[in-house]
Formats: structure tokens, C-alpha cells, sequence
């Protein structure tokens, strides 16, 4: 199944009775707090345009209350937009039919929620096939899908167990394993993570991250933790206040922080596990001999093979080998080290 | 006090200016003519109307009545056990009901368990699909909860007297005050059961394209079903406690002998035929509490 982009187009949520009254006065620059003391609306998305590339996991994230949650809805409409379009396949979802989006909701999407969401009637199984009955695909087709995922998020043998027989971790991958059930195109995490333990959480990325090698499906995740989002993102939207404040890819944006916010986020990074080799690399001189790595490693990693083959020196080759560039050990450790200009919070204009 | 300051005040302070007692006669009279000249009119269409009913609630008793006892006890004894999976509450079926015949009451507890059945069927007919559609709007519920209310609060001697008037006196009468009565919680609970149901979990089911009816059958009414249980539970008790003030219009069993017993002080038979009603209360109550509880086990089984 080819990926297609989700594209967000001026999206404007405006909460309370009567948002649609406030949309021209809040695009003509009215603000959050003038909106809500004057009138007693809430601002949930302001001018919102992200570009969700097919086949890749974008990340949105922002703290509590800065609308991620209200944008991940607003792809499968389980809210209303105020103004603004969402376009999947040159179709937007907004314009949709009743009908037409319970079928873009059955066979497009799936969703994993932060609290799970799971039936606490049903056992694993009946969960996971939920979105299959949903679909009208008989029982004897459906549970077969159903185990093949089981068994691919690694709870064979739990299939008839009930949800709250299992932990966080276990539950949240039922949850994983009903949206994949789906076979849908989009796979929509909302904080899919955020309920679970540090390790849980590392053990469940990784799931995800091979799953995602496999199918790259178009995976938008929502998450509070900056961690998180450079591990899995290919590209990164941060929002805040209900507007994306900065996007690009996770280099981008641990180099190049756009404000104050971002970077002070930012300096709590591991910079080593970020940033890639031919960011940093210098220009290629003298012979191309020597220790040779791909541009795509990370610093940290560089590091280690570099201090275990007992090299200062590397060559950066491209994806077909051509040498490319060279670091050393100097480069790679300068590059790590978070810069004083983020320490002080000063903005930092490279 | 009052007469007192009753000498110094104009005598409208004083006397509550109700409407003269002419005026008032008028409109009982008229509303009352009115009434009455509705239930002549239209006396063919309610007795077409309740006409199956007496003939389900007629088959029902013979049935009960007809049956010999012991096998009526092996199949009470029976759906106790299926529904509880509880020898203790079977062991309570069985010493409740032996205790009944010994006394003499059986038939008159099989005609009382045939009006119990017959009107707790009918506020589950009537009560649950009212309760869903009370949880589904907000403007339903608007309109349905202050009839309840009232349904709840009116003393049931009152709206005996239409259900006189219109439906006469008999078992018929008397299965349609017991549902009156009965029908209230089995409506609250259903729509309080379907509005308790997890956001999450609702949005969840909408997150995968489920329609309104799917979401029904599949979400709700799968998670709302302990509470619904709770009003089926309720509803089964306020009709055995409704069955009692029924008799006045002519229901028989154990109603009519407590009846009796009350206007001619006899202070053994009230109270046994109090008691073998409280005998079935508290086995219905049993056996329906288990069956909701055993509904429940996924709840139960919790992650250590």
C-alpha cells in the first residue's frame, strides 16, 4: 500500500458554544487571552499548517494544554474544526459525509489512545479484532489478523486474557495491536506512551520503530517528551499555545532551536544521540583512507567506534560509500556538549 | 399567636383566598365527567389493547398454579443455580419455598411469582429501550425525568384511581400499577449506565468509524449491563412490594391475604404472607445480584 501525505492547511479550533462567530477576529491577530477573557472562548489551535510526509512518523509535541491533543483529533475529525482543512489523497477530511468518514475512519485510520480505550469486556483477542468488526469482517477471518498481531507485539498466549488482568505495558500493546489489526494507512498515537514506565516506554518504542521499518505506514505521534519525539521522529512539529512554533527534523531543531521555549527544552537533550555525523563532519582532506562511517550515524555512536578502534580520525562516506567528509574525536565531543548560548538561553541565531 | 394577630389584619391576610367551593365543584365535576366520558368512549380500544396481555398473565398463573410443586422447585432451583452459580443462594431457594408450602401459601405465592413476572418483563419491555433513548438525548431526558419523578413520589393509592377508572379492577389493572410503580429505576438505571460509560472508551469506537448502532450493541449497552442489572434487581423488588397495595383492586395471592389480615387483625397470616414475601424478595434479590456480579468478571480479575 503506498503512503500518501496528510497535509494541514490553516486549521483553527476555537472551543465553546459559538467559535465560529470569533474565527475572523482571531485570524485578523485577536489573541488567546484577549479571546477567552472578552468573550469566554478558548483558542485550542491557532493557523495550524503541518505537512505530514507519507511513510514516516511525525511527531507533534508540545506540554499539556498546548492543543496535540486537539490537532491528533482533528485528523480523524473526532473533532470539528473551526476553519481550516485537512487533506488526505487530495480529499478533505473536514468536508467529509457522515458516511464517508465512518469509512475514512475504518479503513484510512487507526488510533492508540493514552488510557488505552480498551473493552474491558472483551478478552486481547476481541480487542484486537474490534476494529475488524466494525468493518464487518466475519469472526473466523478476523481473529487470524487478530493473533498475527498479537503474536507481532509479543502477548501470545495472553489471547484470552482480559484488560485488566495485564499491565500498562501489555495493555498498550493490545491497544497497538488492535489499530495495526486495521491495516490502515494512517496510525494515529496520541500520547500512546505517556501512561507508561521509562523502561516500558523505551521497550515500546522500539516495537514500534520495527514495525514501522517494516510498514511504513504515515505514523503521526503525540508525545510530551522531547526524548521521545527525536527517537522516533523523522520530522518533529512543536506546539505551543495551540501554534507550532517550530518544525523539521530532530537535528533542525536541537541545533537550530527557533526561541527561548524550544531551547531550553533542548538543552536537556542527549545531543549525542541527535545529531548525525555529516552535520558536523569538515571537508574531505588529504586521502580517503582510514576508519570510514555513514553520515547517518550518531555522534554517540560514532564515538564508541571510534574510541574502540583506538582512531581520533574518520572518514564520513554517503549511503553508496563515496567518502564524503572527516571528524575527529575534537569535532564529535564539541558537537555533544550542549553550547553556553542554550545554557544562558539565549536564542540561538547560528 | 396567629388569632391574635388575626384580629388586627383584613381577614385576606388571614384566610388563604382558596377558590369558593362552587367554582370548585364545577371542575372536579367536569374533569371527573370528562374522564369517565373518555373511558366509555374509547372502553373497546383499551380492552382490545390489554386483551393479550390478560390472556399471557391468565396462561402464566395457570401455568404456575398447575405445575406440580416439585417441579416447579427443581426448575426455580435450576435458573438460581445459572444465574448465581451459588450453592448457598441455591440452599436459601430451597428452604424459602419449602417454608412457603408448609404454610399453605404455595398457591397463593405461585399467583403472586405469575404477576411479578409478567410485570417485571413489561418494565424491561418499556424501561430499557426508554432508558437508551433518554441516555442518547439530553432533551429526552429533559422531558422523561420530571415524569418519573412524579411516578416515584405519587403515593400509589392515587393513581390507582384512574387505573380503575380506565382499566377497571382485576390482575390486569393491577400488572399495570405494578409497572407504574416498578418502571422508574429500570429506566434511570439503563440511562444512567449508558451516560457512565468511559469517554475514552466511546471515543475509541468512534475512532474506528463505529456507527451509532454499532457502538450500542457493541460499547454501551455491553458496559452499561451491571447497572441495567441493578434496575432489572430494583424493579423485581418494588414489585413484589407493589403486588401488596395491588390487591386493593383486586389482585390476587399473597396480596389479598395480607389484605384480609389487615382489615380483620389477623396478626399470624399478615405476617406469614409478609414473610413468604420477603422470602422471594430476598431470593430474587440473591439470585439477580450474583447473576449481575458473574456479568462483571472481567472487572474483577485485576493486574497485581
Amino acid at each position: 500500500m503506498a503512503s500518501h501525505d496528510i497535509e494541514i492547511r490553516n486549521l483553527y479550533k476555537i472551543f465553546g458554544p459559538n467559535g465560529g462567530a470569533f474565527i475572523d477576529q482571531v485570524k485578523a491577530g485577536m489573541s488567546k487571552s484577549e479571546l477567552n477573557e472578552t468573550h469566554g472562548h478558548v483558542l485550542g489551535l491557532k493557523d495550524i499548517n503541518i505537512e505530514m510526509p507519507g511513510g514516516g512518523i511525525t511527531v507533534v509535541m508540545g506540554l499539556s494544554g498546548s492543543g496535540k491533543s486537539t490537532l491528533i483529533r482533528h485528523i480523524n475529525r473526532l473533532i470539528e474544526p473551526t476553519s481550516g482543512e485537512v487533506l488526505y489523497d487530495g480529499v478533505d477530511v473536514c468536508q467529509m459525509s457522515p458516511l464517508e468518514l465512518r469509512e475514512f475512519r475504518r479503513h484510512k485510520t487507526a488510533m492508540v489512545f493514552q488510557k488505552f480505550a480498551l473493552l474491558p469486556h472483551r478478552t486481547v483477542l476481541e480487542n484486537t479484532v474490534y476494529g475488524l468488526d466494525i468493518q464487518g469482517i466475519p469472526r473466523s477471518k478476523s481473529e487470524e489478523i487478530g493473533r498475527r498481531w498479537i503474536d507481532r507485539v509479543g502477548l501470545s498466549g495472553f489471547e484470552g486474557h482480559y484488560p485488566n488482568q495485564l499491565s500498562g505495558g501489555m495493555q498498550q500493546r493490545v491497544g497497538l495491536a488492535r489499530a495495526l489489526s486495521n491495516d490502515a494507512d494512517i496510525l494515529l498515537m496520541d500520547e500512546a506512551y505517556s501512561a507508561l514506565d521509562p523502561l516500558i516506554r523505551v521497550d515500546m518504542q522500539t516495537v514500534l520503530l520495527d514495525i514501522q521499518q517494516e510498514l511504513k505506514k504515515t505514523v503521526v505521534f503525540i508525545t510530551h517528551d522531547l526524548d521521545e519525539a527525536l527517537r522516533l521522529g523523522d520530522k518533529i512539529a512543536i506546539l505551543r499555545d495551540g501554534e507550532v512554533i517550530q518544525q523539521g527534523s530532530g537535528q533542525d531543531i536541537v541545533l537550530q532551536p527557533a526561541d527561548d521555549y524550544i531551547s531550553a527544552f533542548v538543552k536537556e537533550v542527549n545531543r549525542g544521540r541527535v545529531i548525525r555525523l555529516d552535520t558536523i563532519m569538515g571537508p574531505l582532506t588529504g586521502t580517503a583512507e582510514g576508519l570510514a562511517m555513514p553520515g547517518g550515524t550518531v555522534l554517540e555512536a560514532a564515538a564508541r567506534i571510534m574510541t574502540d578502534a583506538r582512531q581520533s580520525s574518520a572518514v564520513v562516506t554517503n549511503d553508496g560509500g563515496t567518502p564524503i567528509g572527516r571528524v575527529d574525536l575534537q569535532q564529535i565531543i564539541a558537537a555533544m556538549v550542549t553550547p553556553k548560548s542554550h545554557e544562558d538561553k539565549q536564542i540561538a541565531a547560528e | 399567636m396567629a388569632s391574635t394577630l388575626c384580629n388586627y389584619l383584613p381577614e385576606l391576610m388571614c384566610k388563604f383566598p382558596a377558590i369558593d367551593g362552587t367554582t370548585m365543584r364545577v371542575a372536579r365535576k367536569s374533569i371527573d365527567d370528562s374522564f369517565k366520558g373518555f373511558v366509555r368512549a374509547y372502553g373497546n380500544v383499551i380492552d382490545a389493547v390489554t386483551h393479550p396481555l390478560q390472556l399471557f398473565l391468565n396462561w402464566l398463573e395457570a401455568l404456575f398454579v398447575s405445575t406440580p410443586w416439585f417441579v416447579f422447585l427443581a426448575v426455580m432451583v435450576l435458573i438460581v443455580y445459572y444465574a448465581s452459580r451459588n450453592m448457598r443462594i441455591v440452599a436459601l431457594t430451597i428452604i424459602g419455598m419449602l417454608f412457603i408450602g408448609f404454610v399453605g401459601l404455595w398457591e397463593d405465592t405461585m399467583v403472586t411469582l405469575a404477576i411479578v413476572t409478567v410485570s417485571t418483563l413489561l418494565a424491561i419491555i418499556i424501561g430499557i429501550p426508554l432508558g437508551i433513548l433518554m441516555a442518547r438525548s439530553d432533551r429526552a431526558q429533559s422531558i422523561i425525568n420530571p415524569i418519573l419523578d412524579v411516578m416515584q413520589t405519587m403515593p400509589s393509592f392515587v393513581y390507582l384511581i384512574p387505573v380503575v377508572m380506565v382499566f377497571g379492577i382485576g390482575k390486569v389493572p393491577g400488572v399495570i400499577a405494578v409497572v407504574i410503580y416498578a418502571v422508574p429505576p429500570m429506566i434511570r438505571l439503563t440511562n444512567l449506565g449508558i451516560r457512565l460509560v468511559d469517554r475514552e472508551v466511546l471515543e475509541a469506537a468512534d475512532a474506528f468509524g463505529s456507527s451509532p448502532r454499532q457502538k450500542l450493541i457493541n460499547v454501551q449497552i455491553p458496559l452499561a449491563l451491571p447497572t441495567v442489572m441493578a434496575g432489572i434487581n430494583q424493579t423485581i423488588m418494588m414489585s413484589l412490594a407493589m403486588v401488596v397495595v395491588a390487591s386493593m383492586i383486586g389482585v390476587g395471592g399473597l396480596g389479598k391475604n395480607v389484605l384480609q389480615a389487615i382489615s380483620n387483625q389477623f396478626l399470624t397470616i399478615g405476617f406469614l404472607n409478609g414473610f413468604a414475601l420477603v422470602a422471594i424478595a430476598i431470593i430474587f434479590d440473591r439470585a439477580s445480584q450474583a447473576y449481575g456480579k458473574r456479568l462483571q468478571r472481567h472487572t474483577e480479575v485485576v493486574h497485581g
